[in-house]
């Protein structure tokens, strides 16, 4: 149990919170064919979109209902209709995302009126989803703003399945969808020929991805979820929309992947839900209540113990033996754990990143016995409360540097933002949250499962092996008959005598 | 802010947007089809690169904790600027009304732990709308503290970024400019009757360190760089700004305000230049030259430059022959769509079309006199439209701020990064190389055909062709893929 100490200074600095509509913006590039709309200033957008273009190294969707002076004064209700209809107009997405920020929070927007408004004025624009959410920039953050916009996106999109009679609600304005659907999820037609589809489908396992998750870990979980013949629907699928691939086409105004709006009518067919990142327990909830499909929940998938859990999970969920690959995946992480004790062991480590992950990295250090000497999160959430640590701080990096000087941290975890930091304190960096933007890759790197876990043994305990100092620092006996004790590294040639500054 | 202030600083006098025949001003953005960041983002952009200044960003988090540590102006000494420091305001704060007596005491946190030469706050739209009293808090700050606290009001829904470049503009003029004298330059013992002549850079933002190629040039004539707002600028120098003899405004529209009112107020004469191309570095030392009106300055002047140019033009003979004939697209705003065109000629590209957005009629004039009257303007530069460009004018790359980065990779198309977040340091003579080194760098990479080649099982391979795997794409230029 983790006490939390609450931030006390006035200032923030070297801020490690993102903003809510940001992480809102995330979860819906996590859709296909969609667009984030801020309903807000324009810099609310282009910093936004400039914050993800430089983290994954893509083209950004993402627009805004560019409030001026007197919308902003006298309402921006027109500005939000007219930025909705430009969108629409335009792109013709599946799906908008809307928004809100500080600005249109402290005017006290009503945005499920103006939506609806706008409804009744453009039925032409019937076919576009879009979902409304309320992510003021004074509350919360990043990961918070994602899991409510994932919420959002089920309490919109879900349809209500009558306990004994699964699936058989479906909303029919889907229709047209689910045969969408059939192209990216080729398996729901053969489903559909064996009358399996009406009556639920035990092949389907839904995943609500929290925002911890970058694409390289959704790619390594489908591929665990795959081996048992499951077929996962991820909400939201960023691995398929900002994995960073190139495609035929050379330019989209809207995303090019993530998940199709039409697998959120088929969610109540599924034989479970796995829910990864305590942020989404809320959004399992709904889904539950919406559906009644089990819920697995994970609160991150970092480390043996997570791993093991989920590939039980899915084992149960599948009726199916263990396969031979994760018996042997397991099998190297344990030797790894054995080979990376001797550096990992007593570790000190510092680490900033939102609640989820935060609590995935003390997991996995915490069992290998390193101490988490420093722990600052960007806000608050319920799960904090029960990482396996004795303080958390809610900061920023000013905070997480003061704390591991003080304690002495070998070793810091976080964003690029921390660079600066660490090479202060002359300690290395392994990073990871949002931004990651003097690396490349950073978006795929995959943290979860067996060899999520064990690469990122090898990667700390690498890092620590170049700055941990171990052995005892030579002593040049004043009696020394060696002629060669000046010479600092042992090679080259001896140095003269010149200098014996080295006595004093 | 008033309305009416917002509206003086739009209706900027020497801006040719708002001339007798162009009375457009600023355009105001449309709803959904927006690009481009607000009036805090403006003011921020101008003003953060002051080294020893503690910016604080007066709103919550979105403000500063999306945008902070994300530029290339870099500072020769103190970086206090790379530090992001925001109130970070929470609910409480904003229904409350604690917002203010935050930042009164964030600013004693700033002073107690950074000691830094002045506190810079900035407003942002949610405490513009709920009425905090920036002027009153600063003013209150300043006295209790000891130091400078100057408010910056740039609440982001004021308008666009180049309004956000004149509010931070203004206020340097109205709080910071004229407080300070100068030290007496120091006698150079090597020239001791060489005159030296104060002058600043308006608008010279120190990308990548590119000020710190044309920093020696002004050293060798005896031209003592008072201040370059605000690139590797440091808040003692922005407070003797008045005392310079010449302006001049570089590369940026947004900063006229400040040098007009230099020259209303302390009678400091102003040219609008460029360091990008030989032409211009040449033409910038000569408008010192001019507006100085010493003849000894000119004569050196031109002595350096003639020097200079004989070793750029040695220097540049073997990069001219790589990239003779290649084209360019370019799509950049104002100055550089002219600036830019004539660097890019001299090392031997052709220009096939120039944005010309935020160009005014004599930004156009000078286009044409380059590249000739038939020279395509590009209005409008989304995305689809460039790319469309591109292949009908057979561009071999396109040249553009990073919002094009990947609209052009995305179309396999190469690329070259010219605005702010660049990591490349074109200005000056010297800059030239660098120019020439990234524009190979990208055109001639062996990725080109790999990325455009289809894959193998896509492939349609006849024997008779003899195109197999490896064959089809290979050196076939970006227009003839991109819609064959």
């Amino acid at each position: 149990m983790a006490e939390i100490i609450r931030r006390s200074k006035p200032l923030s600095v070297s801020p490690l919170k993102s903003s809510q509509p940001l992480g809102a913006s995330l979860a819906i590039l996590g859709l296909n064919r969609a667009i984030p709309l801020l309903h807000g200033a324009q810099g609310c957008t282009a910093f936004a979109k400039v914050f993800l273009v430089r983290h994954f190294r893509e083209p950004i969707p993402l627009q805004t209902s560019a409030l001026d002076p007197i919308s902003s004064i006298m309402g921006a209700d027109d500005s939000l209709l007219a930025g909705l209809r430009t969108v629409c107009e335009k792109h013709r997405p599946a799906a908008v995302g809307l928004l809100t920020t500080g600005l249109t929070e402290a005017q006290g927007t009503d945005i499920q009126r103006v939506l609806k408004a706008f409804r009744e004025s453009y039925p032409e624009f019937q076919s576009t989803r879009i979902v409304p959410v309320n992510t003021p920039d004074f509350n919360g953050g990043l990961e918070s703003g994602f899991a409510l916009t994932v919420k959002a996106m089920l309490a919109e999109w879900v349809p209500l399945t009558p306990p004994n009679h699964p699936g058989a609600a479906r909303c029919p304005s889907f229709a047209k969808e689910e045969r969408n659907l059939q192209h990216h999820l080729p398996w729901i037609s053969s489903l559909a020929a064996d009358e399996s589809w009406g009556g639920g489908n035990p092949r389907q396992v839904n995943v609500l991805c929290g925002a911890s998750l970058t694409p390289g870990d959704l790619e390594a979980l489908r591929e665990l979820i795959e081996r048992f013949d499951l077929y996962p629907v991820f909400i939201p699928d960023l691995a398929d929309s900002l994995d960073g691939h190139l495609d035929a086409e050379d330019y989209q105004p809207l995303t090019t992947g993530g998940t199709p709006l039409a697998a959120f009518a088929a969610l109540g067919d599924a034989a479970a839900t796995l829910v990864i990142g305590a942020s989404l327990y809320p959004a399992a909830d709904l889904l539950h209540e919406r559906t009644g499909t089990p819920v697995h929940r994970f609160p991150h998938l970092f480390g043996l113990d997570a791993a093991d859990r989920l590939i039980m999970t899915l084992a149960g969920i599948a009726g199916q033996a263990i396969p031979a690959g994760l018996i042997r995946q397991r099998a190297q992480l344990q030797d790894a754990m054995l080979d990376t004790h001797f550096l990992l062991g007593r570790a000190r480590v510092a680490i900033a990143a939102e609640p989820d992950l935060l609590h995935g990295f003390s997991q996995l250090l915490a069992d290998m016995g390193a101490e988490i000497v420093a722990a600052v999160a960007p806000a608050t959430a319920p799960i904090l409360a029960q990482l396996p640590l004795a303080k958390v701080h809610i900061g920023d990096l000013e905070d997480l540097e003061t704390l591991a000087r003080e304690h002495e941290a070998e070793l810091v975890i976080g964003n690029s933002h921390a660079l600066d930091m660490v090479q202060r304190l002359d300690i290395p960096l392994l990073r990871a949250g949002y931004p990651l933007h003097d690396q490349f890759g950073g978006y795929q790197r995959a943290w979860i499962g067996y060899r999520g876990a064990r690469q990122a043994l090898f990667d700390l305990a690498n890092a620590l092996m170049g700055h941990a100092e171990h052995a005892v620092a030579p002593y040049h006996s004043i009696y020394s008959l060696k002629a060669d004790d000046r010479r600092e590294a042992g090679h080259g040639v001896a140095q003269t005598s010149t200098d014996s500054s080295w006595r004093h | 802010m008033k309305n009416s202030d917002i509206a003086a600083l739009k209706n900027e006098p020497a801006c040719a947007h708002n001339s007798q025949q162009a009375k457009s001003g600023c355009a105001r953005p449309t709803p959904g089809a927006a690009a481009g960041g607000c009036a805090f983002d403006g003011a921020q952009i101008a003003l953060l690169p002051i080294a020893d200044v503690a910016h604080i960003v007066h709103g919550p988090i979105a403000c500063a904790g999306n945008s902070w540590d994300n530029r290339g102006a870099r500072s020769s000494g103190r970086a206090l600027f790379k530090l992001g420091m925001t109130t970070d305001l929470n609910e409480q704060d904003v229904i409350m009304g604690r917002s203010e007596k935050r930042l009164f005491h964030g600013i004693k946190q700033a002073v107690d732990r950074y000691s830094p030469a002045a506190i810079f706050v900035y407003s942002t739209c949610v405490t513009a709308l709920i009425g905090d009293d920036l002027e009153a808090i600063c003013k209150a700050a300043a006295e209790r503290w000891g130091l400078p606290v100057i408010p910056i009001d740039s609440a982001g829904f004021y308008g666009n970024k180049n309004l956000g470049n004149r509010i931070a503009g203004e206020a340097m003029v109205k709080y910071v400019v004229g407080s300070r004298e100068p030290e007496p330059p120091p006698v150079d013992p090597a020239r001791p009757r060489v005159k030296v002549h104060d002058i600043n850079l308006i608008g010279e933002y120190n990308i990548a360190g590119e000020l710190w190629n044309t920093l020696p040039l002004f050293d060798e004539l005896g031209l003592r760089v008072l201040c370059s707002l605000s690139g590797d600028a440091r808040f003692r120098e922005i407070q003797t700004m008045h005392r310079a003899e010449a302006n001049m405004v570089v590369c940026s529209r947004a900063m006229l305000n400040v040098a007009r009112k230099l020259q209303e107020r302390f009678g400091a004469p102003w040219f609008e230049g460029s360091f990008y191309g030989i032409r211009d570095v040449s033409a910038a030392l000569r408008g010192f030259a001019r507006l100085l009106n010493d003849t000894d300055l000119t004569q050196r002047t031109e002595a350096l430059i003639a020097r200079e140019e004989a070793q750029i033009q040695a220097a540049l003979r073997p990069w001219r022959e790589r990239l003779q004939g290649q084209r360019a697209l370019l799509y950049t705003g104002g100055v550089k769509s002219w600036s830019i065109v004539s660097a890019l000629q001299e090392l031997g590209v052709t220009v096939v079309a120039t944005g010309t957005k935020k160009s005014t009629e004599e930004d156009k004039t000078r286009i044409r006199e380059l590249m000739g009257e038939e020279a395509r303007l590009i209005e409008d530069g989304n995305p689809r439209g460039l790319l469309d460009l591109a292949s009908a004018y057979q561009a071999d790359i396109l040249i553009a701020g990073g919002r094009n980065l990947y609209t052009a990779l995305k179309a396999r198309l190469p690329f070259l990064d010219v605005n702010q977040e660049r990591e490349h340091g074109y200005a000056g003579y010297r800059g030239m190389i660098t120019l020439a080194r990234e524009l190979t760098r990208s055109l001639e990479s062996p990725i080109w055909a790999a990325v455009r080649r289809p894959a193998p099982w896509n492939e349609v391979s006849s024997p008779a062709s003899g195109q197999g795997v490896g064959g089809e794409g290979v050196n076939t230029p970006y227009w003839e893929i991109a819609h064959g």
